[in-house]
């Protein structure tokens, strides 16, 4: 899987201040389609800001982020949007009291144009066709809803789940962020996101995925990046790493991985170095 | 799902609704029983309830006196300005936010507009006068709610305390430009036509009010903007993420209700032919009671034009039945408190039912 030569998506040296408070400190991160990269880390590690700052939520104080090997800049979701990125949250960002279908669709409607295309500047919404593409997308996840015309907010909390990742397959060209996608669920819908996350893989999208559950990441991830203290100190291969090494990792008792001076030339060919080291 | 008839007498049918697919067809007592609970978890049926009550009351106590087209006629002119004030509120209230300044603002619109007929022509001002007095008037209460809207979304003061200054800003305008005494130069087109006038027998005041809600009323429930609005009150930050443009949309909400202020404004002036400077101080309580009592969420994302316009009325219909029956009419604010009181408790209650359901 990592002979992919070029990751769609790579972050190099972001740092980000709260304040006093450094959040990342010269983070690396890559992403390779088709691959399920998980992001692990301790609680405080970076995790969320690296990914808000991937996806445009908010803005990196310095580094660079590079799709395709090029430079762009993420100034907002939109940006990230236009590259194909897409990311569920780890609050699901859904409006409870808008349906599923709304919620699907939200920020991104569909317009009716109405004879000559008078309807077109009133911007008025084609429920209907929101609502059959809406069915037709929770049909392609396997996602049992009811009634998609129902606020969001008489859902379970496992339905809602599968909303905020049904909206994201469905727009994701490249790539999917998901933040802890599976903290709140049951086993079963547990295992049905993880499906989920293996299929939207297989079609050649590269999928992100943060989690705290290291047999979980072992089971559906391709390569596993560990952040500790705001930057990358390990990179494994999942099939050859095991639990006891990524919380070595997490905690600080293993590092493979020297961040400071990396470049993304040099990068690869430390991963493999690191990577036989490692194992 | 409505479009989803085909196949709904399938053999495979059973093994589909079992699975609980979304695709699979419903079966007929399953839509009926969707259809009530929807109709019970609606905020326009209280509210549409609480109406047919008032109404069915006092068409007994009064027969013949209350359940008449004049008595709706006359209660719906009147009743003009507040409906158009209570259309821009609801907007306000569906991003959770709230706007005090309504009546200000319409005395504002009326003081802005009368102060420009009074310097052109005066009551025999022409049409082209008019009009140009009309959108001064209306685009000034536009650009106040713009302001306000500015100070909520991009100075993050708290709607309550915005619009509170606002309204003290508007008074206060009205009171210097005027000195205190209420302008009179109406001109006697504006006076005859949309203030006294009807169309087909029906006063244009009804019509503009009517017309209003239709529009936006629709705009609110068909269109992006509406939908934004919603999404804005319903969360915010999901709005955000989704590329909404949140704060740009608030202060296109504040200055909707700031227009609708306006117009409320130009009908008032042309109704009593005054600016009528200090009766408006509790039209913002009135409109903002409408909107609530309509099952509106002061919490945000909950509530519709239907049930708005009909939330105008019942305060309006339970004055004219107190007094055609003989009851001391002062009696209204008590009752229209009580069913303030009922209304938001009765949102509780559907906010706790939704949450367990």
């Amino acid at each position: 899987m990592t002979e992919a030569s070029t990751p769609y998506l790579e972050a190099s040296e972001l740092t980000k201040h709260y304040g006093s408070v450094l959040a990342l400190d010269g983070a690396n991160f890559s992403a390779y389609p088709g691959e399920v990269t998980a992001l692990i880390g301790d609680n405080g590690a970076g995790k969320s800001t690296l990914v808000k700052a991937l996806s445009g939520a908010i803005r990196a104080d310095s580094g660079q982020i590079r799709v395709n090997g090029t430079p762009v800049t993420m100034n907002s979701p939109l940006d990230a949007r236009r590259h194909g990125i897409e990311t569920v949250y780890q609050d699901l960002a859904l409006a409870p009291d808008l349906d599923a279908a709304a919620n699907l669709h939200l920020g991104r409607e569909i317009y009716r144009s109405g004879p000559l295309g008078v309807l077109k500047p009133l911007h008025v919404m084609n429920r209907g066709e929101m609502r059959r593409r809406a069915v037709a997308a929770f049909a392609d996840l396997g996602v049992q809803l009811k009634d998609v015309t129902a606020p969001v907010v008489t859902l379970s909390g496992g339905q809602r789940q599968s909303v905020a990742v049904a909206r994201a397959v469905a727009y994701a060209s490249k790539i999917i962020f998901m933040d802890e996608p599976t903290a709140a669920l049951g086993v079963v819908q547990r295992e049905r996101v993880l499906d989920n996350i293996r299929r939207v893989r297989d079609r050649g999208i590269a999928v992100v995925l943060i989690s705290h559950n290291m047999p979980e990441v072992l089971a559906v991830a391709d390569r596993v990046e560990v952040l500790r203290m705001g930057h990358r100190v390990a990179r494994f291969k999942a099939s050859e790493a095991s639990v006891e090494q990524l919380v070595g990792a997490m905690t600080g008792a293993l590092t493979t991985e020297e961040t400071t001076t990396e470049t993304s030339a040099t990068g690869q060919a430390a991963v493999n170095g690191n990577e036989q080291g490692a194992s | 799902m409505s479009t989803g008839t085909k196949g709904t007498g399938g053999t495979d049918a059973t093994s589909t609704r079992d699975s609980g697919l979304l695709t699979s067809p419903r079966s007929g007592r399953a839509e009926l029983r969707t259809l009530t609970r929807r109709t019970l978890a609606a905020g326009e049926t209280w509210v549409f309830v609480a109406l047919i009550i008032i109404v069915v009351i006092f068409t007994i106590e009064a027969p013949g006196k209350f359940l008449t087209l004049n008595n709706f006629s006359l209660t719906a002119e009147t009743t003009a300005p507040l409906l158009v004030m209570a259309i821009g509120e609801t907007f306000v209230i569906l991003t959770a936010g709230i706007d005090l300044s309504v009546g200000f603002v319409l005395v504002l619109t009326g003081v802005v507009a009368g102060e420009y007929y009074l310097h052109n022509g005066a009551t025999n001002a022409g049409v082209g006068t008019i009009w140009i007095g009309a959108i001064l008037g209306m685009a000034t209460g536009a650009a106040f709610g713009a302001l306000q809207g500015f100070a909520v979304a991009k100075l993050k003061i708290p709607p309550l305390i915005a619009t509170l200054m606002g309204l003290g800003v508007a008074e206060g305008i009205s009171y210097l430009i005027t000195g205190g005494t209420d302008l009179r130069s109406v001109p006697n087109t504006l006076f005859s036509s949309i203030g006294q006038g009807s169309l087909g027998g029906v006063s244009w005041q009804i019509i503009i009010s009517f017309l209003v809600t239709l529009v936006f009323g629709a705009i609110l429930a068909y269109t992006r903007f509406g939908r934004y609005t919603y999404a804005i009150g319903s969360n915010p930050e999901a709005a955000a993420r989704v590329g909404i443009n949140v704060d740009w949309h608030l202060v296109k909400i504040y200055a909707l209700s700031g227009l609708m202020a306006g117009l409320a404004g130009i009908m008032n002036l042309a109704y009593y032919t005054t600016t009528t400077i200090s009766g408006h101080s509790e039209d913002n309580l009135v409109v903002i009671t409408a909107v609530v009592i309509g099952g509106a969420s002061l919490f945000g994302g909950r509530g519709s034009m239907l049930g708005t316009f009909i939330g105008v009325f019942i305060p309006e219909l339970l004055a004219a039945g107190l007094v055609i029956v003989g009851v001391n009419q002062y009696w209204q604010y008590i009752l229209t408190g009580l069913v303030l009181g009922a209304a938001v408790y009765l949102d509780q209650i559907r906010r706790r039912l939704r949450e367990r359901a």
